[in-house]
């Protein structure tokens, strides 16, 4: 790996791989994240995500390849690395029985806060995760968007340079989960790196770059703007008609289309390129006798996208898994 | 480097004190305990069914045996006239209590020589063994006070014996009598291993449960600084256990400490690293919190029996025997036996310092290796 690499990004891997037994978790992912950027870093449940970024937190260790955190090894300086990064887990990580004062005091002497600057950074906390007032509150008597932004503050407490945030969303009731990438973007004003981990494809917007991660393999990687510029060759259209049914078996034959999903009223086409137009398949619709009450091409959303990147085999499977956890969250 | 294990320590304590119900049944575990057997031991059994050989057959002998059924301890069911015959009732269970007046038994107390009575106590049942036994030595004592008095009455010149009744006890069955009060210090040295194994198992594994485990394997905090977190406190709880216990037991039970308490603090440490390292061990292996009480039974069964808190060790076979020298409770209980019963001191116990140390250090360096600060 070449030297200036180290300075200018907060992590790189070469070649990152765990095996637990048979299952390869993660697959020789090559990870770039540029410091001070957010990174969002997707993928539907068991992608690997979590595995991955313990193995950059010195949480575990890797079966394969090299990586490098704020320009450390992570195979030989896992306690360099420790002091100058955060970790928000999956679950938070708090603890229940001790009071929001509590869990930011001991927070803060893990990672030898002075005790001067304590009380000040304690106080910062409470009030970013708006706890005024609750100091005292025991952990587990928290709601979970209380919970979510207390761990956040214990994770930040120590001003990392790299925050790692594991699904900090998940769970969490919309308001908050808005609230929560506010209080991300003020972090990343400080010029703190921040790379979160989500399942939430619309939480993408929320990111300067991003990684997807489908079955251990990265998919794709890039800044949100190229990612999705580059991403669609063909175009997604949004088609409402009679019978459905009809409607998506016939789509499904159409030249020249990649997917075909429905969204509850909708149908979705995926082109797979741009020579079949919104006005082509209205008339095709038209032809098979189906009644046609709009067509139109849509944005494609950031799910699409992902979809893209993952092999026409995958596609139908990886669909509808997001489609479960979407519903399950609602 | 301070502030870190500071502030895990206080993290600890701060839980402690939020689950006050573990601890204070901790804490009370062994007074419990000690009711329980106080009670027993309070318990007289009375009437036993007993068995009387009188050799002498004299007005004295039948005086001493009146004084056996006045106690009313005693049922004097059987008259035999040999001491097969007190074998064969005792040991079919008929009889519960022997007792045997020497031919000369009268002869003996008219030239003011000692009179040796014997009871044959079956002390399988400690309960039976512990009344008849404080029964018997009580009857000895009163009688030989009224003998002795009625000798110097008499004054023939000579001077009496003190004890001119001389009651030799055999417990049958169980020679070495463990008794109520010499299963007591076994015992509570048995609770003080069980909670702290228990407690130091579950702090640990609850941190792993819960997912905090992971916070600290990602911040600075060093492995052998989260095992001392975890050991500090759970000295402080077994030192305040074992306290509790003595003051309870000696204040409320008369349980003598005829030897060097500081003593007994100085070794007992040495016996709580070693449990807590075991416990941490157990931590280690041990995904939930039900399976460490589990496998933390696999630690208290051959323990408790082994160890001779319940059984004499040399009556075991050799087997059982050899297994109990590798078991940390067997080098303690003797310790706090010998400290309390017998009042010994290091000269005796240095031996058991050496072996409860090894075991500790390598217990908890075992389980500092073990644990390893990552997940998987
Ligand atoms: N400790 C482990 N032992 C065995 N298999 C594991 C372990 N941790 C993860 N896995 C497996 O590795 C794969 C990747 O898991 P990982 O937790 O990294 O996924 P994820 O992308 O974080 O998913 P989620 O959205 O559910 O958090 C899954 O198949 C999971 O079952
Ligand atoms: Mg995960």
């Amino acid at each position: 790996m070449a030297e200036l690499d180290l300075n200018d990004y907060a992590v790189i891997t070469k070649g990152l791989t765990k095996r637990f037994g048979e299952i390869v978790a993660v697959d020789h992912v090559d990870l770039r994240i540029k410091r001070g950027e957010i990174y969002g870093f997707l993928g539907p449940n068991g992608a690997g995500k979590s595995t991955t970024i313990r193995m950059l937190c010195g949480l575990m260790d890797a079966t394969e390849g090299s990586g490098y955190v704020l320009g450390h090894d992570i195979a030989a300086e896992p306690e360099r690395i420790k002091e100058k990064i955060g970790y928000m887990s999956q679950r938070f990580s708090l603890y229940e029985d001790l009071t929001v004062r509590e869990n930011l005091d001991f927070y803060a002497s893990l990672y030898s806060v002075p005790n001067g600057i304590k009380r000040v950074r304690i106080e910062q906390m409470v009030q970013m995760a708006d706890l005024t007032g609750r100091e005292g509150t025991l952990a587990a008597h928290l709601s979970g968007g209380w919970k979510q932004r207390l761990a956040l503050g214990c994770s930040i407490i120590h001003k990392p340079e790299l925050l790692f945030l594991d699904e900090p969303t998940a769970g969490v009731d919309p308001v908050s989960r808005r609230n929560f990438w506010d209080l991300i973007y003020r972090l990343s004003e400080e010029g703190i790196t921040i790379v979160a981990t989500t399942h939430y494809m619309d939480e993408a917007e929320h990111c300067d770059s991003l990684g997807f991660i489908y079955q251990g393999r990265m998919t794709a990687q890039g800044s949100r703007e190229e990612i999705k510029a580059n991403a669609l060759k063909g175009q997604v259209i949004e088609i409402e008609c009679h019978p459905m049914r009809e409607a998506t078996i016939f789509l499904e034959t159409l030249p020249g289309v990649a997917e075909v999903v429905r969204f509850g009223n909708t149908i979705h086409v995926v082109t797979e390129d741009r020579s079949l137009s919104p006005a082509d398949v209205e008339a095709r619709l038209t032809v098979e006798n189906l009644k046609v009450s709009r067509v139109e091409a849509a944005i494609p959303s950031i799910e699409d996208i992902f979809i893209a990147f993952v092999g026409l085999a995958d596609r139908r499977s990886l669909r509808a898994q997001l489609k479960r956890m979407r519903e399950r969250e609602l | 480097m301070r502030s870190r294990l500071l502030g895990m320590i206080r993290k600890e304590f701060i839980q402690m004190w939020r689950d006050r119900l573990t601890v204070g049944m901790m804490l009370s575990m062994p007074m419990m305990i000690l009711v329980i057997i106080g009670w027993a031991i309070n318990t007289d059994v009375k009437h036993m069914a007993t068995a009387v050989l009188d050799q002498s057959r004299t007005p004295e002998s039948r005086d001493l045996l009146t004084a056996f059924t006045n106690s009313q301890y005693f049922n004097l069911d059987y008259h035999v006239d040999s001491y097969e015959e007190i074998t064969r009732l005792v040991d079919s269970g008929s009889a519960k209590v022997g007792i045997v007046l020497p031919p000369d038994y009268a002869r003996a107390l008219k030239q003011q020589r000692v009179a040796q009575i014997q009871v044959i106590v079956d002390a399988s049942d400690p309960m039976v063994a512990t009344s008849a036994i404080n029964a018997a030595n009580a009857i000895g004592q009163v009688g030989s006070l009224k003998i002795a008095s009625e000798m110097l009455q008499r004054s023939t010149g000579r001077v009496p014996p003190p004890t001119p009744l001389d009651v030799r006890v055999r417990a049958w069955y169980n020679p070495d009598l463990v008794s109520s009060i010499f299963i007591i210090p076994g015992l509570l040295s048995f609770i003080l291993m069980q909670t702290t194994i228990t407690i130091i198992a579950m702090v640990v594994v609850r941190e792993r449960e819960r997912g905090t485990l992971e916070a600290l394997i990602v911040s600075p905090l060093r492995r052998w600084e989260l095992m001392i977190a975890k050991i500090v406190p759970n000295v402080v709880i077994a030192y305040a256990q074992m306290t509790l216990a003595l003051v309870f037991g000696v204040w409320a039970f008369g349980i003598p400490v005829r030897g060097s308490l500081i003593l007994l603090y100085f070794l007992s440490l040495f016996f709580i690293m070693g449990t807590l390292g075991l416990g941490i061990l157990l931590s280690t292996i041990a995904r939930t919190q039900q399976q460490a009480m589990q496998l933390a039974y696999f630690i208290f069964v051959p323990s408790v029996y082994l160890s001779g808190v319940l059984f004499p060790i040399e009556g075991m076979p050799p087997l059982a025997r050899t297994v109990a020298y590798v078991i940390p409770l067997t080098y303690y209980v003797e310790i706090i036996r010998g400290i309390m019963l017998k009042g010994i001191g290091i000269s005796y116990l240095w031996k058991h310092l050496l072996v409860l140390a090894t075991i500790g250090v390598v217990l908890i360096t075992a389980s500092i290796l073990r644990f390893h600060k990552k997940l998987g």
